[in-house]
């Protein structure tokens, strides 16, 4: 992963898939190959199937050998995680613990992963792909000779697809598993997904569904006219954008992720900032919550640190809901809700983040939250007016430049 | 009333003293059964046999002749109302002994407080002459009828056959019958049942040849057979057990009393004992152990139920010993020295002093003299009351050895450990003797064994079995000093839980024997041992012994369970692992998993791994049998792995021991019986899981 370039050029990427993916192939030689991003499907599904098949020959020479199976499956926890400063992202370090299969309490997960393998590699062979719910039921059955199941819940089996991620050095999508599909889109923008062709100015009330797999082979870009992208937390706040039809007026591009945006959405995002250098403007409420989903947003997460690079957005921007909003524009009493005990040591917590800890003006954001005693959302808003936030509050801010970054 | 006595004196002494008069001892005893042991009809049925075979042991023994005993209880009112709490029994106890000489049966037979075991300081089953014409009598009382004895003393003479009821006021016997006879032992008896005709056809019921010589005794009694604790099934299993070289036959009832199928009691030891309507114990349910101790263990042949000889060896021949001088009181010594001056022509006191007593030398008696200032050739008559007070004191102060020993016969580990092996179905078995010591200069000895886990119910209090020179005690256990050592010591250090104040929790037997020359019961009916400090010490002691080996097994124990069950989790994924591989890879399933599994039990060995005493894992077991001399366990195959090399008739623990699969890597799964039975005692203690993949199971859909 260290390995792989951050610097992409937006520009160009359609054509060069043919050359990447023999890039990619070439590099599947080496023990750890480049990601490859843009890789032609059936290259991506060789390496995919390749690194599953050193995984089971490794198993198998073991036993054979009279040593004991195992495998690493690289540390997702925050001690493995460390703050690129100069790329501005999480990345994941080499930490990487080893999964026995003579060991109590791996013994079962060991069983699990390469149930799970197995499943893949036949995901890969129908060239289908299946959801985290459908591998889940895929990979369970009783274990012959007894009344064990081979998982006992979902959450079971979705850890077990989220250390082969990492174990494998595959994206989820490689592995042709996908989420479930979370958050919406509308804007001055075409995309083609899976060979239809979605003209995004016309999507009626309901949007864009955005799904979970973004990735170039799977969606491209199509005649991209807007000049940013405004990434509302959720559903509610959307709604009020699209029935204004700010995009239209401001021509951009309306996001929303449902809360912590899931990675289908952080990796569209991604691919705008990136491949058309379009600016990502959050409005998110003010609160810890609202705060870290900025900070996932810009940095990415402890979970997917190792997928920083392809989800991780430096230059977001934090266009509100700001501390200072409730005497900026008048808002009375009633908006206000208490922090708690736990928004208190939350909010503390993310103010000692490395990529803030040294960034005066979020200090003082969050301070200033602290100070206020409460939090806003950004429905607070709706107080002043039903459209206030569309025709006032955000077009001053985006007249001011005035943002958090 | 008061008005009433100042008018007319109710009883002037002379009215009183015509009244007094001496009571015969049996009088005071026929009003007082209780204190023999005979309160109700079904302890007095268990009294009965008791005394009976107590007796018959002391013979045997004293005669150097290994014991054979038949014990046979008929029920002479098989047509009772099921609601009957009692019955007329007719009770025999036949036994191999020298028999007795004609002229002493009335005495034996026909007087409480007449034997031969009072008057000396030996080693002995009976001690107070009182137990088997107390029997009689009991008989007598609640039935009518005599007691009728067979006796033979020598093969060529007749037997005698004799009927003799006791006068309670007198108590003398009163004979009624008085022949000779050929028939001894009473043909009558192979006829009883179809199980003692078939015993008897094949030489194994009262033969001819073995009981040459012998008594046979029988009483009438209102009784009460009912199985259970307490009975008189459990006094005999628990007489083999302390008493492995005698062989004991039971003819029980046909019927027992007050239904014996709902028997609260609890299970007896020996499945096979207490399992009614003469069905031999089913050998499927039977566990291993049972089928190879078969030789030794009991059986059961239509009804009959045989407790064979475990030993051919007859515990060594105990000595008579004088007392101690720690352990006389003064009263005694005054006495001591009137007999001393009438029956030994008035001998000097220091001659006095090393004859009568025992750890004492002249040059002993010579310093005990000097201390209480008494001349040494002072005449014992000239011994005034203060010089023997001052020669009682000197006694006391004076350092003595303590007394001899010889004349205790412990059990001994070994035959402890084969008596526990033979009744009880455990896994692991220990025992201790202490050295011997003394109690108010009565020499004693304490032993003591331990057998756990196995059959045994875990969830139940301990059991105690008790004895007391050789003989089992079933009644009033918490007032015994045995039990209280039980209940004092600390059993959680052994890895068990104990109630506070309570015996321990767990599939745990625990015996207890104090051997002495005199033991302290706490009645005549002798069902506890009085609570001495020094006795109770030694119980402890013995406790402690047994209970250190026992924690070392329980620990190495489960941690062999936690092995096992680690082996159980990995077994369970590597069928899983190996299908995923081979579907991947297209490596061969069955490779792979074997390959694993032999992985798996390589890493989880320990859970193959048999104990030492001291819980070592043992590797090659035969170099620790021939050391080892107090601990048995018993493997998986039923057989002893550490035992005694010479635990008597026990089945020789054949070469292969634990299974190791090591030895045969290429074979597909190959559980050997041994191994499979590993994994099913591992699960057995652990929590139950499901059975686990055999190979063909794996590779059957494949």
């Amino acid at each position: 992963m260290a390995k792989k370039t951050t610097t992409k050029k937006p520009s160009g990427k359609k054509t060069t898939k043919k050359a990447a993916g023999a890039k990619s192939s070439g590099g599947a030689s080496t023990k750890t190959p480049p990601r490859p991003k843009t890789a032609h499907r059936a290259a991506r599904d060789e390496h995919t199937a390749g690194r599953i098949n050193q995984l089971a020959d490794g198993v198998v020479a073991a036993a054979l050998t009279n040593t004991e199976p195992e495998f690493q499956v690289p540390t997702r926890a925050a001690s493995n995680t460390r703050w690129d400063k100069k790329a501005g992202i999480l990345r994941m370090g080499d930490a990487a613990n080893t999964r026995q299969l003579f060991n109590l309490g791996q013994a079962r997960k060991f069983m699990q992963t390469l149930i799970h393998s197995n499943g893949i590699i036949n995901l890969i062979e129908q060239n289908k792909t299946s959801s985290l719910r459908g591998m889940f039921y895929a990979g369970l059955h009783t274990i012959e000779g007894t009344k064990e199941k081979t998982f006992d819940d979902q959450t079971e089996s979705d850890t077990i697809l989220e250390d082969l991620e990492v174990t494998l050095g595959s994206l989820r999508e490689e592995l042709h598993v996908f989420a479930k599909k979370r958050g919406t889109m509308v804007g001055n923008i075409t995309v083609i997904d899976n060979g239809d062709e979605i003209n995004c100015r016309r999507m009626g009330t309901g949007g864009y569904g955005i799904p979970s797999i973004c990735e170039p082979d799977i969606l491209q870009f199509k005649n991209v006219q807007a000049d940013f992208v405004l990434h509302v937390e959720k559903d509610t706040v959307w709604q009020r954008f699209n029935e204004d039809r700010f995009w239209e007026k401001h021509n951009c591009i309306l996001t929303e992720g449902s809360g912590q945006p899931p990675r289908g959405v952080r990796r569209l995002l991604h691919r705008l900032n990136k491949e058309h250098n379009l600016p990502i403007y959050c409005l998110l409420d003010c609160d810890p919550w609202g705060h870290y989903i900025y900070s996932v947003i810009k940095q990415g997460s402890i979970s997917l640190a190792f997928e920083s690079e392809r989800l991780a957005i430096p230059d977001a921007k934090f266009m509100g809901i700001r501390a200072m909003d409730y005497d900026r524009c008048e808002l009375s009493d009633d908006v206000k809700i208490d922090l708690n005990d736990r928004d208190i040591q939350r909010a503390k917590q993310i103010a000692a983040y490395p990529w803030f800890k040294d960034h005066k003006g979020w200090q003082k954001e969050i301070k200033r939250m602290l100070d206020n005693g409460f939090k806003m959302e950004v429905e607070s808003l709706i107080t002043k007016d039903i459209s206030y936030v569309t025709e006032e509050y955000v077009p001053a801010r985006l007249k001011a430049e005035d943002w958090l970054d | 009333m008061a008005k009433k006595a100042a008018s007319k004196q109710r009883a002037t002494a002379e009215t009183m003293a015509a009244k007094q008069r001496e009571i015969s001892v049996s009088e005071f005893f026929a009003k007082n059964r209780h204190l023999l042991g005979f309160d109700n009809p079904r302890k007095a049925l268990l009294t009965t046999v008791k005394e009976a075979v107590d007796n018959a042991l002391d013979a045997c023994e004293e005669a150097e002749i290994l014991p054979d005993i038949t014990v046979v209880i008929e029920d002479l009112q098989p047509d009772r109302p099921a609601s009957a709490k009692s019955s007329k029994y007719r009770v025999t106890i036949a036994d191999n002994g020298p028999g007795i000489v004609r002229k002493q049966v009335e005495h034996i037979f026909g007087r409480l407080l007449y034997g031969s075991k009072f008057h000396r300081l030996k080693m002995s089953r009976g001690q107070q002459g009182i137990g088997i014409s107390a029997a009689g009598m009991y008989g007598l009382l609640t039935t009518g009828k005599p007691m009728v004895i067979h006796t033979r003393t020598s093969p060529k003479a007749k037997a005698h056959h004799i009927e003799l009821a006791m006068n309670t006021k007198t108590n003398r016997a009163e004979v009624t019958v008085d022949t000779e006879t050929d028939d001894f032992p009473p043909a009558r008896f192979r006829e009883l049942t179809a199980g003692t005709r078939e015993l008897a056809l094949g030489g194994e019921f009262l033969p001819v040849s073995i009981y040459a010589t012998g008594t046979s005794v029988t009483v009438e009694l209102e009784g009460q057979y009912r199985r259970g604790r307490g009975s008189v099934d459990e006094f005999l299993e628990l007489t083999a057990i302390a008493n492995p070289h005698a062989r004991i036959v039971f003819v029980p009832p046909t019927k027992a009393a007050g239904g014996g199928a709902d028997d609260e009691d609890g299970p007896t030891l020996a499945p096979g004992a207490s399992e009614s309507g003469g069905v031999k114990p089913d050998s499927a349910v039977a566990p291993s152990h049972l089928e190879a101790l078969a030789a030794t263990n009991t059986t059961e042949h239509k009804g009959v139920i045989i407790y064979p000889r475990g030993t051919a060896e007859l515990p060594p021949e105990t000595q008579e010993i004088m007392p101690h001088p720690k352990g006389i009181e003064l009263g005694m010594l005054l006495q001591m020295l009137r007999d001393s001056e009438h029956d030994q022509k008035n001998p000097t006191i220091a001659s006095f002093l090393s004859d009568r007593f025992s750890r004492v030398s002249p040059a002993t008696a010579s310093k005990l003299c000097a201390d209480a200032k008494i001349p040494v050739r002072t005449k014992v008559g000239a011994i005034d009351h203060a010089k023997a007070e001052a020669l009682f004191k000197a006694m006391q102060a004076t350092k003595l050895p303590n007394p001899p020993t010889n004349c205790l016969a412990p059990i001994g580990v070994k035959t402890m450990l084969a008596g526990m092996v033979k009744g009880v179905q455990a896994e692991f078995y220990t025992a201790s003797t202490r050295v011997a010591t003394v109690y108010r200069g009565r020499p004693f000895l304490i032993e003591c064994a331990i057998a756990f886990g196995g059959n045994l119910p875990g969830d139940q209090s301990a059991r105690v079995i008790r004895f007391a020179n050789r003989v089992p005690l079933l009644y009033q256990q918490s007032a015994c000093s045995s039990f209280k050592a039980v209940t004092e010591t600390a059993w959680k250090n052994y890895g068990l839980q104990q109630p506070r104040g309570g015996a321990p929790v767990g599939p745990l037997v625990v015996m207890i024997h104090m051997a002495s020359v005199w033991v302290p019961f706490t009645s005549e009916s002798k069902e506890a041992i009085a609570d001495y400090d020094e006795i109770r010490k030694e119980m402890k002691l013995a406790l402690q012994e047994c209970g250190r080996k026992l924690g070392q097994y329980v620990r190495r124990r489960q941690r062999m369970k936690r092995e096992g069950e680690k082996r159980d989790v990995f077994e369970r994924y590597i069928g899983e692992i190996a299908k995923a591989c081979h579907a991947i890879t297209g490596s061969e399933i069955e490779q792979v998993y074997n390959a694993l599994l032999e992985q798996a039990r390589a890493r989880t060995e320990i859970a193959d791994a048999q104990l030492d005493e001291e819980g070592r894992f043992i590797k090659d077991e035969h170099g620790r049998l021939a050391k080892d001399d107090d601990v048995v366990i018993i493997g998986d195959n039923g057989k002893p792995v550490i035992a005694p090399a010479d635990l008597p008739d026990k089945p020789r623990p054949e070469g292969s021991g634990p299974t190791k699969p090591k030895s045969n890597p290429t074979k597909s799964d190959p559980p050997t019986p041994a191994a499979r039975k590993k994994k099913k005692v591992v699960k057995k203690i652990a929590k139950k899981r499901q059975t686990k993949p055999t190979g063909a199971a794996l590779f059957g859909d494949d």
